[in-house]
């Protein structure tokens, strides 16, 4: 069963300190999840500052600065893992630094016919 | 042959639900499990006049149930031209093995209600549906209990289902490190399930039977699998409360206190199981705010007569109530208490003090308690005030009933 981790966060309530902390140890448990079979594919995302919003309406292209919808926690984030169940899913987003500071949201994938 | 269908018919009320949460983890699907479930009975009216009554009917159910399922997917795979997920399903269940179909059917219920009660589901859908999927209840009667449309509560199932399915919310006990904190959410809906038969929220009768029982049950059925301290707690609260059942309404329905009860009315057995299972887990020194409220219903039902009752042990445990568990319902239990022990002034200046923190002012049994104390103080006047004011709050008919009645007794007095 493959599950989307999304990393939600506010991104100014990191030093640079601790952001470097958290890779090493985001990455630290990829290779672990790796080993184990678990990893899919991970990535930290640049600020929300850099992102764009794509829209096609009536054929017309809406290109806009910024994220869909302006809230308190940005997505800085994701990992997709394939684990047995919820609970396994469960664990290892406890285990991931920004679970203490911000939010991980779990996100079962759909599977599509073959 | 009608001595199989009236065997089948006792086996389908005490057992049904065994066989279909053996089903749901055997399949892992409520749906297909539920109508392999009905299946499998239906085989059993066909077959046991015929063949005899198999020797484990239970076992002969779920292995008949798991047939019937894949019978079940293979109909849907051809109709669906062999969809390529039901086909994934259709294999993984042929094989599943015998030995694993032959494993405790008990452990299956107990681990259908964590399902049921896992985190990841709303709370407001665990109750629902816990006693939809765990106890068997239709719609209808949930969506009574609960004082809403069956269609609402048939969304509201359907959503905990699909989150279980989708999400894959495994069926299984949670494991001995999770256990204290996946046991709390199983423990309350166990208790507001007994609090709704208890207590039903509104309407014309207090009780409903059916739910307080139902919730005996699920707890003796987590005490076997699980005799931690606050099973044993939770248990013997609702067994204390239920030995009070027969004493606790007159015939109109209306509400008699417990200082009003006919003590002889109390059912002694349950009161006796209630008590040893209190002591048992006092003895644990690991028990919660469940023993401890059960220890206070103990205390109660040692007492022959209410002027008998030993009010400073009460208080006692009142207090080691607040400091585990403080809040404002338990401070006013405990006013009530302070007032019985020492004077009725010292109870009213606690529950005076709760409100004027602004606390419970919507609570109709702080202003009920708070008339009650003005009266007997002879302060009728404002006694009537609070009793207004409780009876504006008070949703039951025979709560609304009993403080008509406190209202004229003030008008008397």
């Amino acid at each position: 069963m493959k599950y989307m981790l999304l990393i939600y966060g506010s991104e100014n309530s990191w030093t640079e300190d601790e952001r470097m902390t958290c890779m090493l140890e985001s990455m630290r448990i990829c290779d672990e999840l790796d080993k184990e079979g678990k990893w899919i594919a991970s990535s930290p995302l640049h600020s929300v500052t850099t992102a764009t919003s794509v829209r096609v309406r009536d054929g017309q292209h809406q290109i806009t600065d910024g994220p869909f919808a302006e809230t308190t926690e940005q997505l800085g984030g994701y990992y997709i893992i394939d684990v047995d169940h919820l609970d396994d899913a469960i664990k290892i987003a406890a285990r991931l630094p920004p679970a203490k500071k911000g939010t991980v949201e779990i996100r079962p994938l759909f599977p599509l016919p073959e | 042959m009608e001595i199989f269908a009236k065997q089948i018919e006792e086996l389908y009320l005490s057992d049904s639900r065994k066989v279909f949460a053996t089903l749901v983890r055997l399949l892992g699907d409520f749906d297909l499990a539920e109508e392999a479930m009905h299946e499998a009975f239906a085989s059993a009216m066909e077959q046991w006049p015929k063949h005899g009554t198999p020797e484990n009917p239970v076992a002969w159910l779920v292995s008949t149930g798991r047939f019937k399922a894949v019978d079940m997917l293979r109909r849907r795979v051809r109709l669906n031209n062999l969809q390529p997920e039901i086909a994934r399903r259709l294999a993984a269940i042929e094989t599943v093995n015998e030995s694993q179909a032959k494993q405790d059917v008990k452990d299956d219920r107990l681990r259908l209600i964590f399902t049921c009660c896992h985190p990841a589901i709303d709370p407001r859908v665990q109750v629902p549906l816990t006693l939809r999927e765990v106890c068997g209840l239709t719609t209808e009667e949930i969506a009574r209990a609960f004082l809403t449309t069956p269609s609402t509560m048939a969304q509201r199932i359907v959503r905990g289902k699909s989150k279980i399915r989708d999400a894959k919310i495994p069926y299984s006990l949670p494991s001995l490190a999770d256990l204290p904190t996946r046991l709390d959410p199983v423990l309350a809906v166990i208790y507001l399930v007994f609090n709704e038969g208890y207590s039903a929220s509104s309407g014309e009768y207090v009780t409903r039977v059916d739910l307080t029982e139902e919730a005996i049950r699920l707890a003796r059925l987590l005490m076997e699998l699980l005799p931690a301290p606050e099973v044993m707690g939770l248990l013997a609260l609702m067994l204390l409360h239920e030995s009070r059942r027969n004493a606790r309404l007159n015939f109109e329905g209306d509400i008699i206190l417990l200082e009003d009860q006919d003590r002889d009315r109390w059912n002694q057995r349950l009161i006796a199981e209630g008590k040893t299972l209190v002591e048992q887990s006092l003895r644990s020194r690991r028990f919660g705010v469940y023993t401890i409220q059960a220890a206070i219903s103990a205390v109660h039902a040692e007492a022959k007569h209410a002027s008998e009752t030993d009010w400073a042990q009460i208080v006692a445990l009142y207090d080691i109530l607040l400091r585990v568990d403080a809040s404002p319902v338990v401070e006013l239990n405990r006013a009530v208490a302070i007032a019985m022990r020492d004077n009725v002034s010292a109870g009213l200046a606690i529950i005076d003090e709760i409100l004027c923190r602004g606390d419970l002012q919507d609570y109709y049994l702080a202003h009920s308690a708070r008339g009650e104390f003005l009266r007997r103080l002879g302060q009728h006047q404002l006694a009537q005030r609070a009793f207004e004011q409780a009876l504006a709050l008070a949703k039951q008919q025979p709560e609304q009933r009993f403080l008509r009645k406190k209202l004229s007794l003030c008008e008397y007095g």
